[in-house]
């Protein structure tokens, strides 16, 4: 009997939780509203089903309670009701899957113009590599990766002596632009995530992963590592600051290129051994 | 050979193979310790799940105290942290939850449920249990080794899992491997024994869909675990050759902390796909026996028929099947090809149709019935909230995209405790107290009993379901520490410290069942053969306890299904399974 009222009460207060909850989804800052408007239909969907399945249940347990003389109905089955329920979930399951699949399907469809960057993770912090005056990035492999090329870039390849290497964790980025971030790990797992732009992604090591979006919210915003690393796995951080594009711009320029980095370092080494 | 005395029409066939002898042990030692008597198997193995699922009990309460206390608590640091974490999730979703409801429940129920005498291979089903403790002697050995045990998380993800940015790289993570390795070997012969022992030793009339959901259930989740657990035996063998011969299965060139390593050419998500092979059926390893027991302890206290039984045993079947192809909404952002979400989203949702009829069909089977609140029944619909709460947020983890922003926070976390973690272990204490007197023959303490169905529901409740609005905020999980994160709110550690203070209180409120458990042994009222005047074959055992062999002499023979609960006509409100039939009696 009893059961019956705290059944009720549990509906009563997982809805008085969701609704007074100061727990909610950070401000979205990317074009993936879709999301979190996909997640709003689920969680209508599934608590309409929750609600209604306790409390149809708690009034069965008030209602055929155990009471001196009662005895049970004997109905084995009824497909009927059976096949209707099984008709009103699959329509349920329907209306879930088809805006979550369409919304996939952009989530894997990169835009032609979308600009592309490099973000890498290492245990535990994250660097990020921008195309320079070529608008590309060269190739890269660990095999070159020594104490003057911690990104691994191929010292051969032409297109890689522009890029823009930012090693200080601070990824910069235009407001407005689609962005195709491309993924590499030289160690282990990671995962860039920023709550805010709901998009996430692994970098897996011997592979280039990759996602995109677009910023639409001028701000800073955190980047956490999703994907567990190691004892350091809390502690990697990076900044996203995401800006106007003459800000970016500015930005941009003052960032070494491949080759800068190279002849500031071997310029040090030169002064280092000479000393 | 048909008896005389039966109507034509539900005559149980003749048996087709003789009644066997059985291995009598004739010492103290073969009786009680390499014992081939199923029900002694069954007590060792759930009392050895039981002892590694409170120290993984424990394990939470490390886990709990640092999210709440960061770092006010001097033993905890991060290696202990994700040692904790990694051994409390393993142990309890492979040493506790799959070894107590197969190797517990499985070796308990099916031979008296389907009316054998005993297994049908009783030296492997010893050898099962014995190979089962070496593994988890190894898993907990890890705690005295240079290093301690591996903090790989419960996933044991490479590289990471064998790297040395990762605690227990010296030896933790090789006997964590070889602990696995050594638990498939036993698992597989209990498992064997209970697929064989269901399709060829049931008694006479006991047709397959004569069986109880019970056995339904731990019979399906055997072909899957059989199916599955190679998955996970040949990730465990090419990682621990990675690891110590050096191979690269899944390691590719890498440079870790600035040294460049020998791997090459070998693929992380290989390991990945492998892992969750095993790992998502596992979940339904876990599920499918807990829904078979939960239907008969609804049935039983409700004293009415399971609603649909032909339909329940269907959807058992269904979902093994699709929880085989459905691995992959693991990995939707492992970086696999991403045209596998489409799959992978839509076997996921798929299997959501079955299992919600599952639960139609527990809720309907109270519809006009006598419902008494017993101890296992109060279990039993406790799992059914925390089942539907838990189940329907893995409808937003499986539409992919839906996925994408909550993978890797607490709401996973919060999501497969509530469904794999709280449901199951409902059923688990709910079917203690339900088999308990056929077990001992005395019953256990309803108050008692009562006291923790509350503390435990409710208090489990009331850690879950908060969890998951963490993680919509975007906490992610295996953080040993949040640190200053600016769309953290103060508020969220707030809700951290009571989520840890209930999480004590339940831990610590275990202590009655146990209190109960032990108490009741000597203590308990005597039970009788059939204190809940249940209607399938185990309530119906000449000795309570059953003696080794199960039947006395004479095998029983069944007649009808073991849900004949308030058949119109019956003298009682319930039929066993192997009474003669009445006259114009139409049972399935």
């Amino acid at each position: 009997m009893s059961i019956a009222i705290v059944m009720v009460l549990v509906v009563a207060g997982s809805i008085l939780f969701h609704v007074l909850s100061p727990w909610r989804a950070t401000p979205i800052a990317s074009n993936w509203g879709f999301i979190d408007d996909t997640m709003g239909l689920t969680f209508l969907v599934t608590g309409a089903g929750f609600v209604a399945v306790i409390l149809f249940m708690a009034y069965c347990l008030y209602r055929f309670r155990h009471e001196p003389g009662r005895r049970a109905a004997y109905e084995p089955e009824n497909q009927k009701l059976e096949a209707w329920l099984g008709i009103v979930t699959t329509i349920a399951v329907v209306i879930l899957l088809a805006p979550g699949l369409l919304v996939w399907g952009q989530f894997i469809t990169v835009p032609k113009d979308a600009m592309e960057i490099e973000a890498v993770g290492v245990q535990w912090n994250w660097s990020f590599r921008l195309a320079g005056v070529d608008h590309q990035l060269g190739s890269s492999d660990v095999r070159y990766i020594d104490t003057t090329n911690s990104l691994g870039l191929s010292p051969a390849d032409p297109k890689g002596q522009d890029d823009l290497l930012v090693t200080s964790g601070e990824l910069h980025l235009p407001l407005g632009k689609p962005v195709k971030v491309l993924l590499r790990s030289i160690d282990v797992l990671h995962d860039f995530y920023v709550p805010e732009i709901r998009a996430k992604m692994d970098l897996v090591p011997g592979i280039v992963t990759n996602f995109w979006f677009t910023p639409t919210k001028i701000g800073e915003y955190e980047i956490l590592c999703a994907a567990y690393c190691g004892t350091g796995h809390p502690q990697m951080r990076g900044k996203m600051i995401i800006e106007s594009e003459a800000d970016f711009e500015k930005w941009q320029t003052a960032q070494q290129t491949f080759e800068q980095s190279r002849k500031s370092d071997a310029s040090r080494d030169t002064r280092a051994s000479a000393q | 050979m048909t008896d005389a005395s039966v109507p034509q029409n539900v005559a149980p066939p003749p048996a087709e193979v003789e009644d066997v002898e059985l291995y009598h042990a004739h010492s103290w030692l073969t009786k009680y310790v390499f014992c081939q008597d199923a029900k002694v198997i069954a007590i060792q193995y759930a009392g050895t799940a039981i002892t590694v699922g409170v120290l993984a009990l424990v394990l939470s309460w490390v886990i709990r105290l640092q999210l709440a206390f960061p770092g006010a608590i001097p033993f905890i640091d991060a290696s202990v942290y994700y040692q904790s974490v990694t051994m409390h999730g393993m142990i309890m979703v492979v040493y506790m939850l799959t070894a107590i409801f197969l190797g517990g429940f499985g070796n308990y129920l099916i031979p008296l449920m389907v009316g054998a005498r005993d297994m049908v291979f009783p030296y492997v089903n010893m050898l099962s249990y014995w190979v089962y403790l070496i593994a988890t002697l190894v898993l907990v050995s890890s705690y005295f080794v240079p290093g301690g045990p591996t903090g790989a998380g419960w996933t044991l993800y490479p590289p990471q899992s064998i790297l040395t940015g990762t605690p227990g790289y010296d030896y933790g993570i090789i006997l964590m491997l070889v602990s696995l390795i050594l638990f498939i070997v036993g698992f597989t012969m209990g498992g064997l024994n209970y697929v064989v022992t269901v399709l060829q030793a049931r008694t006479r009339g006991m047709t397959l869909m004569r069986m109880p959901l019970t056995v339904w259930g731990i019979f399906a989740a055997a072909v899957m675990a059989l199916l599955a657990f190679p998955g996970l035996f040949v990730a465990c063998v090419m990682l621990l050759l990675d690891r110590t011969l050096g191979t690269s299965f899944f390691m590719p060139s890498l440079v870790e902390l600035g040294e460049r390593k020998d791997y090459v050419g070998g693929s992380p998500i290989l390991f990945q796909h492998l892992f969750w092979f095993f790992g998502h059926p596992e979940v339904y390893i876990v599920a499918l026996p807990a829904f078979g027991i939960v239907s008969d302890l609804i049935s039983v206290h409700a004293r009415k028929n399971i609603f649909g039984y032909r339909m329940m045993v269907w959807a058992i079947i269904a979902i093994g099947v699709l929880s085989m192809v459905v691995w992959g909404h693991h990995m939707y952002v492992s970086g696999m090809d991403p045209w596998f979400g489409f799959f992978f989203a839509v076997t996921t949702l798929a299997i959501a149709v079955p299992t919600a009829l599952k639960v139609y069909n527990w809720v309907l089977t109270l519809w006009h019935a006598d419902i008494h609140f017993t101890t296992p029944m109060l279990f039993a619909l406790g799992f059914l909230v925390t089942f539907v709460n838990g189940g329907i947020t893995g409808l937003y983890l499986g539409n992919v995209i839906v996925d994408v922003p909550l993978s890797a926070t607490l709401f996973v976390v919060a999501h497969f405790h509530m469904v794999m973690g709280i449901a199951p272990v409902l059923v688990i204490f709910g079917a203690i107290y339900h088999w308990y007197p056929k077990i001992t023959g005395r019953m256990m303490d309803e108050r008692l009993g009562k006291i923790h169905f509350w503390i435990t529901f409710l208090g489990a409740y009331a850690i879950f379901f908060p969890m998951h609005y963490l993680g919509v905020l975007g906490m992610p999980r295996r953080f040993y520490e949040m640190g200053e994160t600016a769309f953290v709110p103060a508020s969220a550690a707030t809700l951290n410290i009571v989520i840890t203070v209930i999480a004590l209180a339940v831990g610590f409120a275990q202590s009655i069942f146990f209190y109960n458990l032990f108490r009741s042994l000597k203590y308990g009222a005597p039970a009788g053969g059939n204190p809940w005047r249940a209607a399938s074959l185990e309530w119906q055992t000449p000795e309570t306890p059953p003696g080794h062999g199960n039947w006395g002499a004479h095998l029983p023979v069944v007649y009808r299904w073991p849900y004949a609960y308030s058949v119109p006509g019956a003298p009682e409100d319930y039929l066993p399974q192997n009474a003669p039939p009445m006259s114009g009696e139409h049972s399935p």
